[in-house]
Formats: C-alpha cells, sequence, structure tokens
C-alpha cells in the first residue's frame, strides 16, 4: 500500500503526520500483535530452502532474512482520538551473490514453493546484471556464529500493554495542554516491533527481536489578533526501548536552565505538553534575534539533529565513494583526507563514537542485517577523521578486513545496505554542568530540541533551527528568543567547539525515520551528547513581513 | 498478477461486501508492478522488482471505524478481512468526524495509461542504464542515476452503490553527472505515463553538458539576485506552497492562509497577478486519477487566478463544519506559463543566475512560508544575456510567495514530478550564504 492511499485510508487527511513506509503492513486486530510468529526451527528450514536452492543455482554466497514486522500507532488531536492502527507485515527476502553480482528478491509467500521461485529470481537478477559488472562483489570475512538470539533488553512490552491506556495518556498531555493556553494539540505514539531472521552461507542463524517506541507531539498557540501563531514540539527522544519509557521517572528527569524539564531515559509527557503550551504562548511575544555572531550552548536532544546531519551522513563510506551521488549525494570527508591521518574535523576535544550497541538507542542490535556481530569505533578522536561506517561489501575500499555491523534493511522485501550506526560526541573529560557552560558566555544563545535542518549535498554548509531558544547575556539566560537559525560548514564548526559536559548530562537524541538510497529506504538511529558549547557561530533572522 | 481488469477487481470487491454486516464498508482495492535499475561509478550496481497486491476495507457502526487489509483474494481470505474490519470497528472509540460515504458518482475517463510502460523489460531498463553510462565514459564524467517504472490499478467500491475503477503507468528518471576532477555536476530529471516519450540519452546528455560546464566554479558574494528558476528549482518551493491550501488549517488560524484577526486570505491578492495556479486531472500532459480517496470526482480547479487566491481545499467534514462545498485537495500543480524558452530567457537577462535545482528544502517559518535550501547540480552567471561561468552553489532563504511577487518573466511550461511548471525569472531571490559542495 502507498503511503498516500494509507493516509486516506486511516482517514487523516492531507495534512496529518507523514508516515513513511516502515509502517506499512497489512492491518491486523491489536490481539492479533500477541500471537506468536512462525517457530525458530521452521524459519530455520526455510531459510535453508533459500541457501541451498541458492547454491544449487551456483551462488557463491546466500543470505535469507524472515522478517515479521509488527507495528502500533495512535493519533489524536485535542479531545479526539483520531486513529488506532495496528500493521503485521511477514515475508521473506533472499541476496545472493552470482558471477560476483548482487541479486535480491523478496516474497510474502514463506513456503518452500514460494522461496525457491524468488531464490530463482534472485540468481538470475544477478547473472543478468553481472554482463555490466565492472568489479566483482568482494566481501570481508565474518564469523559463524551458529544459532544465537538477541533482544532489545525492554520492561514492558508495548504489545502488553491495553490500547486504551496509550489513548488516556495522549488525550492526558493533550489536555495538559490545552488547559496551560494552547489552542491547538496533536500527539502521536509510534510503536514498532521488529522479529528478524538471519542466516547465510557463512553458517549463521540469527534470530533477534527489535523494540522501538516515539511518543511526540505539537502544541500551537495562536494570537487572533496579530495572526502570528508559534508551535512548539514534544522534547522526548525516540528510543530503542519498550513502553517503560512513558513511565516518567523522576531519576530520568534533569532541570535544564529557564525552568526546562530534560529526559533521559524515561519520559513525562503531560508534565512536557504543559510546559509546551506555556512557551508556545510564550514565543508569540519572544524577542526577534538580531543576526550576528553568538556563542551556542546547544543541549543534546538539539544537538543530535547536527551530529547527524555533519558526522553521521559524511562518514558512510558508500557516501563517500558515490553509490549515493544521485540522491542524498556525496560527502567532502574525502578519502584522502582520511589517508592523510591528521584531518581536522574538529577541535581537539572532539570525540565521535559510532556504535550499535548503547543500550536504549535505536540502533542497537547483536548483529547487522548481514549476519555481524555489532561494536563500537571510532570516527573521529581528538579531532581528527580516523574511520568511516563500512559494510562488508565496502570495507576492503579503505583497506580494512572486517565489516563495522552497520548493515541494514528496512524490511524484508528490501534489500540492505549500509546504514548509519548510532553516532555519539563523547562527553567532556571534565566535570562541567550545564551552568558552566553558560556561566562565561557573554552573549549566546541555549537552544534545545530539534528544528528546521538543511545541509547540502556534500555536507558542508548547513543551517539548523531548534525547538527553543533562550537568549544568554552575560553569563545568564535573559529570555526567550524567536526567529533562530544558525548556518555554519561542518568543519568550522566542529573546530569552533570549546566545551562539553560531563558524562552526568549525556542522553540520546532519535531519528525514527531517516531516509537513505533508491527506492528510498528508512532507519532509526540515536546520537548521544551532553550539553556542547561552540563559539562564534553565525545567526541569523528568519522573520519575515509579507 | 497483480493488476486486475475492471470486471475483474469489481467482482471480487462485490464478493467481500456481500460478507459485511456493518452499516457501512467501503473497499480499496489496488494492485502494482514495477522495476527498477540503479546505477552508479558508472557501473550497474542494483536492480529489483516487485509485485503488490492489497484489498482494504473499511467498516463502520454508527461512528465506530474499523481497516483491515489482506493480499489473498480468495473467499476464505475476504471473509477473514471482512470480519477483522468489523471486529476493529466494534472495539475503536467513535470518531467525531466521521462521515458517511459517498453514493455513486460519475467520473471522467482517465488518461493516465500507457500498454508500452506497462510492457518495460528488465532488457530496456539495462538500456536505458547503457545508454546514460556510455557518453558519460566519453565526456570524463561518471554517472549515478535511477530509473523506476510502475504499472498498476485502483478500485473502490462501497455499500451506498459508489464505484471507481483507474488504470495508470509511470516512468521516473534521474541522473547525476559528476566530472571526473570531482569540481563540475549536472543533473537531469524526466517522468511520464508514457515511456515513448522518454529518451534517456537525450536526457543524460543535458546532465553531462552541466557537469562538463559547471566545472571549477567561481565564488561569488552571496546577497539578492535576478534568477532564472528551472521547473526543477521552483516546484519543490511551489508545491510547499500548495500545502498551505488547506482551509481547515487557515480557519483555525495557523497558517499562512490565515488573516490577521481571523478568516483566511480566501479572495485576496496574494502574488504577481500573471501568476495562474490550477490543478486538472485531464490534462493530457500530467494526467492524473479523476477520483479521489474519497471517492470524489476531481475536475479542473483554480487556485490562484490573476494573483488571487480563488479556492481553499475543504475536506468534507470541514465542509460540513463550514457549511461549504466540499473541495477535493488538488491532484497535480499546474502554474500558468508563456512563449519564452529557456534560452529566450537567458537572452533577456543582463545580470543573472540560472538555477538547475533546489536541494534539501525545509520550512523555516510557516507563518511566511520561509524555506531554506540550496542551489545544486548546475548555477550560472549570466551577464547580457549569456551564460558567462559557472558559480559555486549557495544557500537560499525564501519564500514562494515573496518570489510569486517579485516576478520578471514567464517562461514556457515544463512537466516536472507529475506537475506543469513554466521557466521563471524572479528578481531580489534571496541567498544567504555560500556553499563548497559540488
Amino acid at each position: 500500500m502507498k503511503r498516500r492511499d494509507f493516509i486516506q485510508y486511516a482517514g487523516l487527511g492531507a495534512s496529518a503526520l507523514m508516515l513513511p513506509s516502515l509502517l506499512m503492513g497489512n492491518n491486523i486486530p491489536t490481539e492479533a500483535l500477541l500471537e506468536p510468529g512462525m517457530d525458530v526451527a521452521l524459519k530455520k528450514r526455510m531459510a535453508d530452502v533459500a541457501l541451498n536452492t541458492a547454491k544449487s543455482l551456483g551462488a557463491s554466497y546466500a543470505d535469507a532474512r524472515i522478517g515479521r514486522y509488527l507495528n502500533q500507532y495512535v493519533f489524536t488531536r485535542e479531545n479526539k482520538v483520531q486513529n488506532v492502527v495496528n500493521t503485521e507485515s511477514f515475508g521473506i527476502g533472499i541476496r545472493v551473490i552470482a558471477n560476483g553480482t548482487w541479486g535480491f528478491a523478496s516474497t510474502n509467500s514463506v513456503t518452500e514453493e514460494g522461496i525457491k521461485k524468488a531464490t530463482n529470481q534472485a540468481v538470475a537478477i544477478a547473472k543478468a546484471n553481472s554482463k555490466i559488472q565492472k568489479v566483482p562483489v568482494a566481501l570481508a570475512p565474518v564469523a559463524s556464529y551458529g544459532e544465537v538470539s538477541w533482544k532489545t533488553p525492554i520492561k514492558k512490552d508495548f504489545k502488553d500493554v491495553p490500547v486504551s491506556d496509550k489513548v488516556a495518556l495522549l488525550l492526558s498531555a493533550n489536555a495538559a495542554a490545552l488547559s496551560n493556553g494552547a489552542n491547538y494539540v496533536n500527539s502521536a505514539l509510534f510503536m514498532v516491533n521488529e522479529q528478524k531472521y538471519f542466516a547465510s552461507t557463512e553458517g549463521s542463524y540469527i534470530d533477534q527481536d527489535v523494540h522501538r517506541i516515539w511518543p511526540t507531539f505539537g502544541v500551537t498557540a495562536i494570537d487572533r489578533t496579530s495572526g502570528k501563531f508559534k508551535s512548539r514540539q514534544a522534547l522526548s527522544a525516540p528510543m530503542g526501548m519498550g513502553y517503560e519509557y512513558m513511565d516518567g521517572l523522576a531519576s530520568e528527569k534533569l532541570n535544564g536552565p529557564a525552568g526546562l524539564k530534560l529526559y533521559r531515559g524515561s519520559y513525562d509527557i503531560v508534565e512536557d505538553a504543559t510546559l509546551a503550551a506555556k512557551q508556545a504562548k510564550e514565543m508569540l511575544s519572544a524577542k526577534s534575534v538580531e543576526a550576528g555572531k553568538y556563542d551556542l550552548v546547544l543541549e543534546p536532544n538539539h544537538l543530535g539533529l547536527t551530529i547527524h546531519e555533519s558526522v553521521g551522513h559524511p562518514l558512510e563510506l558508500d557516501r563517500v565513494l558515490g553509490y549515493e551521488a544521485n540522491y542524498a549525494g556525496t560527502s567532502f570527508a574525502t578519502l584522502d583526507k582520511w589517508k592523510s591521518k591528521n584531518f581536522k574535523y574538529g577541535s581537539d576535544i572532539v570525540n565521535l563514537v559510532a556504535d550499535k550497541t548503547q543500550v536504549g538507542s535505536l540502533g542497537a542490535v547483536g548483529f547487522d542485517d548481514e549476519g555481524v556481530k555489532t561494536k563500537e569505533w571510532d570516527l573521529v578522536r581528538k579531532g581528527v577523521l580516523t574511520n568511516y561506517q563500512a559494510i562488508r561489501d565496502q570495507v576492503h575500499m579503505i583497506d580494512q578486513k572486517e565489516s563495522h555491523g552497520c548493515c541494514y534493511a528496512q524490511s524484508w522485501n528490501d534489500v540492505q545496505f549500509q546504514r548509519m550506526p548510532n553516532v555519539s560526541l563523547e562527553a567532556g573529560k571534565e566535570k562541567y554542568s550545564i551552568e558552566d557552560m553558560i556561566k562565561d558566555v557573554e552573549k549566546g544563545i541555549y537552544i534545545a530540541g530539534r528544528g528546521s535542518y538543511s545541509i547540502d549535498q556534500q555536507r558542508y554548509n548547513f543551517q539548523f533551527g531548534g525547538t527553543v531558544f533562550f537568549e544568554i547575556k552575560n553569563g545568564k539566560i535573559i529570555g526567550m528568543l524567536d526567529d533562530v537559525a544558525y548556518q555554519s560548514n561542518t568543519q568550522e564548526f566542529w573546530n569552533s567547539c570549546t566545551k562539553i559536559c560531563d558524562k552526568s548530562d549525556y542522553r540520546l537524541f532519535g531519528s525514527f525515520f531517516d531516509g537513505k538510497g533508491q527506492p528510498s529506504q528508512v532507519s532509526a538511529v540515536s546520537h548521544g551528547s551532553a550539553t556542547t558549547r561552540f563559539n562564534n557561530i553565525n545567526v541569523i533572522n528568519t522573520g519575515r513581513t509579507i | 498478477m497483480a493488476i486486475y481488469t475492471e470486471k475483474e477487481a469489481r467482482e471480487i470487491m462485490e464478493k467481500a461486501l456481500r460478507f459485511s454486516t456493518a452499516d457501512t464498508c467501503v473497499i480499496n482495492m489496488s494492485g502494482s508492478e514495477s522495476g527498477n535499475i540503479r546505477y552508479a561509478r558508472n557501473t550497474v550496481s542494483t536492480a529489483g522488482h516487485r509485485s503488490n497486491q492489497t484489498l482494504v476495507v473499511q467498516a463502520s457502526f454508527g461512528k465506530k471505524s474499523g481497516t483491515a487489509t489482506i493480499d489473498e483474494f480468495d473467499d476464505e481470505s475476504l471473509k477473514k478481512v471482512v470480519a477483522r474490519a468489523q471486529e476493529l470497528a466494534k472495539l475503536s472509540p467513535e470518531n467525531p468526524e466521521f462521515m458517511e460515504p459517498l453514493g455513486p458518482q460519475s467520473y471522467d475517463e482517465s488518461l493516465t495509461y500507457s500498454e508500452t510502460t506497462a510492457n518495460i523489460t528488465p532488457e530496456f531498463r539495462a538500456e536505458i542504464a547503457k545508454n546514460s553510462i556510455a557518453p558519460a565514459v566519453v565526456k570524463e564524467t561518471t554517472a549515478a542515476g535511477f530509473f523506476n517504472d510502475s504499472a498498476g490499478f485502483s478500485a473502490m467500491l462501497n455499500s451506498k452503490g459508489l464505484f471507481a475503477y483507474n488504470k495508470s503507468t509511470n516512468i521516473d528518471f534521474t541522473v547525476t553527472m559528476r566530472s571526473n576532477d570531482g569540481t563540475g555536476s549536472g543533473w537531469v530529471t524526466r517522468d511520464f505515463n508514457d515511456v515513448s516519450k522518454f529518451n534517456a540519452t537525450k536526457a543524460s546528455k543535458i546532465a553531462i553538458d552541466k557537469a562538463v560546464l559547471s566545472r571549477k566554479a567561481k565564488a561569488i558574494e552571496p546577497g539578492k539576485y535576478t534568477v532564472i528558476l528551472e521547473p526543477a528549482a521552483s516546484v519543490g518551493l511551489l508545491r510547499n506552497m500548495s500545502g498551505a491550501f488547506n482551509a481547515r488549517t487557515a480557519d483555525e488560524g495557523r497558517s499562512f492562509m490565515s488573516k490577521e484577526g481571523g478568516g483566511t486570505k480566501l479572495g485576496e491578492k496574494i502574488v504577481d497577478e500573471r501568476i495562474n495556479v490550477y490543478s486538472d486531472p485531464k490534462n493530457p500532459l500530467v494526467p492524473t486519477r479523476t477520483w479521489n480517496g474519497e471517492g470524489q470526482a476531481l475536475k479542473r480547479m483554480d487556485w490562484i487566478k490573476n494573483g488571487v487566491v480563488k479556492n481553499l481545499a475543504y475536506n468534507r467534514y470541514w465542509a460540513k463544519e463550514k457549511g461549504v462545498k466540499p473541495v477535493p485537495f488538488p491532484s497535480n500543480f499546474i502554474m500558468e506559463g508563456g512563449d519564452a524558452s529557456l534560452e529566450d530567457l537567458i537572452k533577456g537577462t543582463k545580470k543573472g543566475i540560472l538555477v538547475t535545482r533546489l536541494w534539501y528544502i525545509r520550512s523555516v517559518d510557516p507563518q511566511t512560508l520561509l524555506y531554506t535550501g540550496l542551489t545544486r547540480d548546475g548555477t550560472f552567471y549570466i551577464e547580457n544575456g549569456k551564460i558567462k561561468y559557472p558559480v559555486k552553489n549557495f544557500r537560499f532563504n525564501e519564500s514562494p510567495i515573496i518570489m510569486l511577487n517579485n516576478l520578471e518573466a514567464l517562461g514556457q511550461q515544463v512537466r516536472i514530478n507529475g506537475n506543469l511548471i513554466p521557466y521563471m525569472k524572479i528578481r531580489d531571490f534571496t541567498f544567504t550564504s555560500l556553499s563548497d559542495a559540488v
């Protein structure tokens, strides 16, 4: 089903939340989410049908992914439930190498006959394309893990929580926003469970159960007389967690500057919606920023998106090599810069790390989608570019012997390829609080939450907004600002990084629907950081009069 | 086979409807076959084929609705999907915005299907990649491209007697050509319902020429410039602007179309009087389905006439609330143009910048429809009617409303992403910084 059609069926209308294809699948009743999927022994037998068929047709390598993708999402506005949707998608994707060329086919007919037919198609495509292939595919070696399993360490499975509880929670957040001055509020809960089984001719049979959750809302305040309207989005982060993320534990809350409430591994949606309504109203009369140079103090739920765009994407090896040139683009972080071993990506205190293992993160899995055990590795150490993100068929191009384990497909019917792992800025070694970031700033802006974002196709020039902005003058926050966006160049920006809070302020930001590839696929990824300061950054005023 | 004829689709849907005991029932059915080929570094990287068929049942008891989907159409499956939709409906909360399905409607014949496109083979796709890569190699450029073709049908039947059916085909092609020295980049996009209108060699040549011509670009100061926007450059901003034509958000006071003190800008002049925008599912150059997901008939509709807002879109619920006739959302965007070719527009420009495309467009302020983004894949300085040299890419911060008020001239229309957009010359377009990206 196409997204457009789905939105029509769901009665959401054109202006509702845009739902990427990840959430598509067949609609099922809530209780069907609890039905057990295919038994592991049967999955192994079915996967072996694909692997054996591929080998008998002359493939030198094959992998099979049997996926069951269960999703539930709840949409509300003001005091109304707009929709509750449960979906299920089940099938198998088969990838082969024949004549040194990739081939892929998928089917939702997970029977011996259906799998054989799809494997035949995959091998036929590989053989047909091998006629115009210039260099045969070379895979980095991987261990044979035998039969293993991995599960996101959740405390509450969203599938066990009644829909009525979820609806009640969202409606209470909406009510809190409305009673605190909001004119409109939309809220949503996205919950995802990927049950995926991977098998390959390398001898691995990997069963994984992956969970993700994202509560979010948008609150709008309107001044009818002036015709002005302002929106404030949620300060939640999508997480690789179960429904326990919605518990709003006091131990996971931080007090930010200017009365802000910030959240780590537990989110209080009612509290956030209350503050959001007050802040949206305050924005209607906030001071319009004066363009110029400012020191920026960036909160992790804001900085995460800047890391995503200016570090995560430019260090994807397939982009660097030109495989994504026709869509998202290439990268300024070219191989010669990496080979020089002295390319200053950032200042000396900048350490950027990739991982697929952080507990609670969106990227965390035991094994990637080509059966590689996940790990953590450096991208930038002491400001110097040290590595990229690469998978089995590319890593030899940077003279490395081992895949980084960051291969992913959004579903069984899409081919897996290199996707961004979690990319995070290490917390500072010295003990600094948020207050320490602000107290020695003469002229600055504190920015929290994600906003408008745009970056060029080689990841040099970017412009970012935020959710809320506060003016800093002589070491103190003096009030809210409006119409703020900062423009910078990736290398200049990271080299202007002067101070980073310690790990007590470290939190995760997340992108639930990151797009890449043609046809486009989404993936979910987290970015950790502590509050960080960047000196002397160009800020523009985005206010206009029409 | 995922593409059913009108008769076959109707029979399956009627059978499903007979299993329904709900107050109202709406059945949608669709299917498609699509294929693609992707290439980069002057060689093929991936290729695939997808087949998809779905039947969706929305059953309602009063204002309680449930939706269920299935991809098998035998009797047992049809019974199951209807039963599931009904179970879900009984468990669902009431939707206060529920609207009864429409009764029988009459629709115009659609022009969206081409047999030639439906018959595309893997060999044809490989030929496209070959025809795009071969000339790239000769000109010392590197090709990265994507071609996708699809053929499909959609149909709708409801318990009030409404029936609709449509068959359509489409192809999309994009290619980026980068000079081997890494200093130049060109791009082209093409889309058609009928693939016989598409020529990969000709399209690729445009991207190759731009890659060669854009090598070693000069940096010029950002600021306000007269620009010639190719349709691929303006389409993103214009489509974003069309999103503001939603009556509900305008009435609610949270849209560019909302007015100070309440009310909307319907009937007000918002852009230059030479701007005329309409949608038309029957336009032979950009045909679309002649009905929408609510079963409403789609007809030609004016949105901006002589610079004045002529219509805002009302869905059926909001139209009922406001006591007006529903106005379906547009299925395409057609902006009237003029006779001038791109060459004519360049000839008539003393100083200006030619923009091939705008990239990574994001909303900055919904109040003023301010957007940011960057130029990409061919940006050139024009002086005394001629392209003088390539310039480095710019970041812009601009509103399509300001842009269409600063109109200098309109040129010929071009089909782009299913829309018809003219070449445009605009004065005082706001570039706010330089980008080193090629």
